[in-house]
């Protein structure tokens, strides 16, 4: 495709267990997907009872890497067992977190893999159809997938009678139209369903009451990917691959200002300064590190001081922050954090759904406070009234993209306070002559 | 008149689904690729595929920033302006190309050509600064990029 980058880096640091067939030739083939393991986690799972099959994947410490964190089989064993509606299993690829590119190399070099995960997860909640809902920008992942589930269709891993088991599956593609909040679990299946992706009331969560009724697990692509190696290596062995109940690897995508951008896999719970310094190589120029955003722009954003910390769900969220979808972006002495924040500000404000007033109305407050305020019309009172305002939108909203907007506007205007009284008292951007892009 | 490839797509579309409506968004995606944008006939068979009036495939187009009711340049620029493309000088990128094609963000030149667009994150941010002209990625954007993707699509 035109202009188009391999986005994955190499590092000898990296422990590759998603990522290890990305660079075989014709990797996205169902013929070299077998001829490297490829569907035997399917044949062992189908000769397990469904039950068995949920418990590894608890065991295993496997966490949703779509942001939130929760442990994977837990959600499927929410499933009820009997369900008088046909249940579901929807895969979350409507990667749009701002900083993250982690799904699209999953899709594009090893789509067989995620059908694998997306199969073996139909067959533990005992579904027969699944979707995979995939952002509309990637129109050239469409015609990948569509490919490989026609190839895996006709080598019978997928339809009726699952390689003479018994077992049936449908699944299919199906492209979303541009909007974030398509990628919070609800809003989707109402995007899915063929209506505005507006948040449904919870509960009833998805596994009770999900796409059309039925009961639905909506599992993210890296997740689904992970599950045939947990399923062909067993639990114990994927669990201690990471830290305590953060089992495995992570795809971490390194961006901003670092030397060596790109997406890696790495243990959970790696080093976040040994991440930025040793496998991105520093910051570009030999300047001072001033920031991260730790797991895409939802995150609260972490000082050059708090860097020491490992990169896994519950040593992130210890010191304050979330290790989210992956997405590392750093941010060098010369960056603007008030401009930092009218942008993050400014994509929350024009991806709100406009369901629920303290999100609609607060995002779009703060995104004009903090624009005026870094074009030097700064008020005495504002960053104290944008932090107000902040206050007022986390947890009052249905779905987490009020919070997400919230949790770095709060973080931003406490941790970089000095950064705004500097604007206020010089009336203009103190950063605006030293900023130079790298580009 | 809606071409028959497009109507053989449709009836596939809205196979999949257990229930048509489903079908809403990708029919209307595929239909305005063809078309241009999402036109009144376009509106009026999606409605009729899906047996649902027309108002509600209105409702729908109005939420997802990929539908356009208008149509828009042969080529439409689709820069990022998110924080990793910030930081790398997406704002630079987005001044040039205002300049080179003389248009503004949601405009078209007058020749239907190009248009221009500022959007939000693509997933494309370890090659930041990026864009999309319609489906295809262009990475690591300097201003000569630019002029040699323009460029290309004028000999087009």
């Amino acid at each position: 495709m035109a202009g188009y980058n391999n986005p994955m880096g190499n590092s000898p640091l990296e422990v590759k267990v998603i990522s290890k067939r990305f660079g075989l030739p014709d990797s996205m083939s169902l013929k070299t997907y077998v001829q490297n393991e490829g569907y035997e986690a399917l044949k062992k799972a189908l000769s397990m009872k469904p039950d068995d099959v949920i418990n590894i994947v608890k065991n295993s410490g496997l966490r949703g890497r779509g942001g939130a964190g929760f442990n994977t089989g837990m959600k499927w064993s929410f499933v009820p067992k009997q369900s008088p509606k046909p249940k579901y299993v929807v895969c979350n690829a409507d990667e749009s977190e701002p900083g993250t590119c982690k799904d699209r190399p999953l899709m594009e070099y090893d789509p067989h893999q995620l059908i694998e995960g997306i199969i073996i997860a139909g067959y533990a909640i005992q579904s027969n159809q699944g979707f995979i809902y995939v952002r509309g920008e990637y129109r050239y992942l469409l015609d990948i997938i569509d490919r490989a589930l026609a190839e895996a269709q006709s080598g019978g891993y997928l339809g009726k009678n699952i390689l003479g088991s018994g077992f049936d599956f449908a699944l299919c593609t199906h492209t979303g139209a541009g909007a974030y909040e398509c990628g919070e679990e609800t809003a989707l299946l109402n995007s899915l369903e063929g209506l505005r992706g507006y948040p449904r009331i919870k509960p009833p969560f998805p596994a009770v009451v999900g796409l059309y009724g039925g009961p639905t697990v909506i599992n993210n692509v890296e997740t689904l990917s992970n599950v045939p190696h947990i399923i062909l290596k067993g639990a114990e062995w994927y669990a201690q691959l990471g830290s305590p109940k953060n089992g495995g690897t992570r795809l971490f995508c390194l961006s901003g200002h670092i030397n060596r951008p790109g997406v890696y896999e790495l243990p959970m719970g790696f080093p976040l300064r040994r991440m930025l310094e040793e496998i991105g190589g520093g910051i570009p120029g030999g300047k001072k590190l001033k920031a991260v955003i730790p797991g895409g722009s939802s995150c609260p954003v972490l000082t050059a001081s708090e860097i020491d910390v490992n990169m896994d769900y519950d040593s992130v969220a210890k010191i304050g922050s979330m290790l989210g979808s992956g997405g590392v972006v750093v941010m060098d002495e010369d960056t603007c954090m008030v401009n930092l924040m009218g942008r993050i500000m400014h994509f929350y404000a024009h991806e709100s759904c406009g369901w629920c007033i303290p999100c609609r109305e607060g995002t779009s407050w703060l995104n004009h406070m903090i624009e005026r305020f870094h074009g030097g019309g700064a008020l005495p009172d504002d960053a104290d009234t944008a932090l107000d305002v902040s206050y007022n939108i986390l947890g009052k909203t249905l779905c987490p993209l009020g919070d997400a907007a919230a949790m770095p506007a709060i973080s931003i205007l406490k941790k970089f306070r000095g950064e705004f009284d500097e604007h206020l008292k010089l009336g203009h951007c103190p950063f605006e002559k030293k900023a130079v892009s790298v580009a | 008149m809606l071409s028959e490839a497009l109507h053989k797509k449709f009836d596939q579309l809205v196979s999949r689904y257990p229930l048509k409506r489903s079908a809403i968004v990708p029919l209307l995606l595929y239909a305005q690729d063809e078309v241009g944008c999402v036109s009144e006939e376009v509106i009026a068979e999606v409605a009729r595929r899906v047996d649902v009036r027309p108002i509600e495939v209105i409702e729908v187009i109005g939420y997802y920033s990929m539908l356009h009711r208008q149509p828009l340049g042969k080529y439409n620029f689709q820069v990022c302006t998110n924080i990793s493309c910030m930081l790398r000088g997406a704002d630079d990128i987005f001044d040039y190309c205002k300049t080179k094609l003389g248009i503004k963000h949601k405009q078209t030149t007058p020749d239907g050509r190009f248009s221009l667009e500022e959007v939000e994150c693509l997933g494309a941010c370890t090659g930041a600064p990026a864009m999309q002209v319609n489906y295809d990625f262009y990475e690591n954007l300097t201003p000569a990029k630019i002029d040699a993707v323009i460029d290309d699509l004028k000999k087009k």
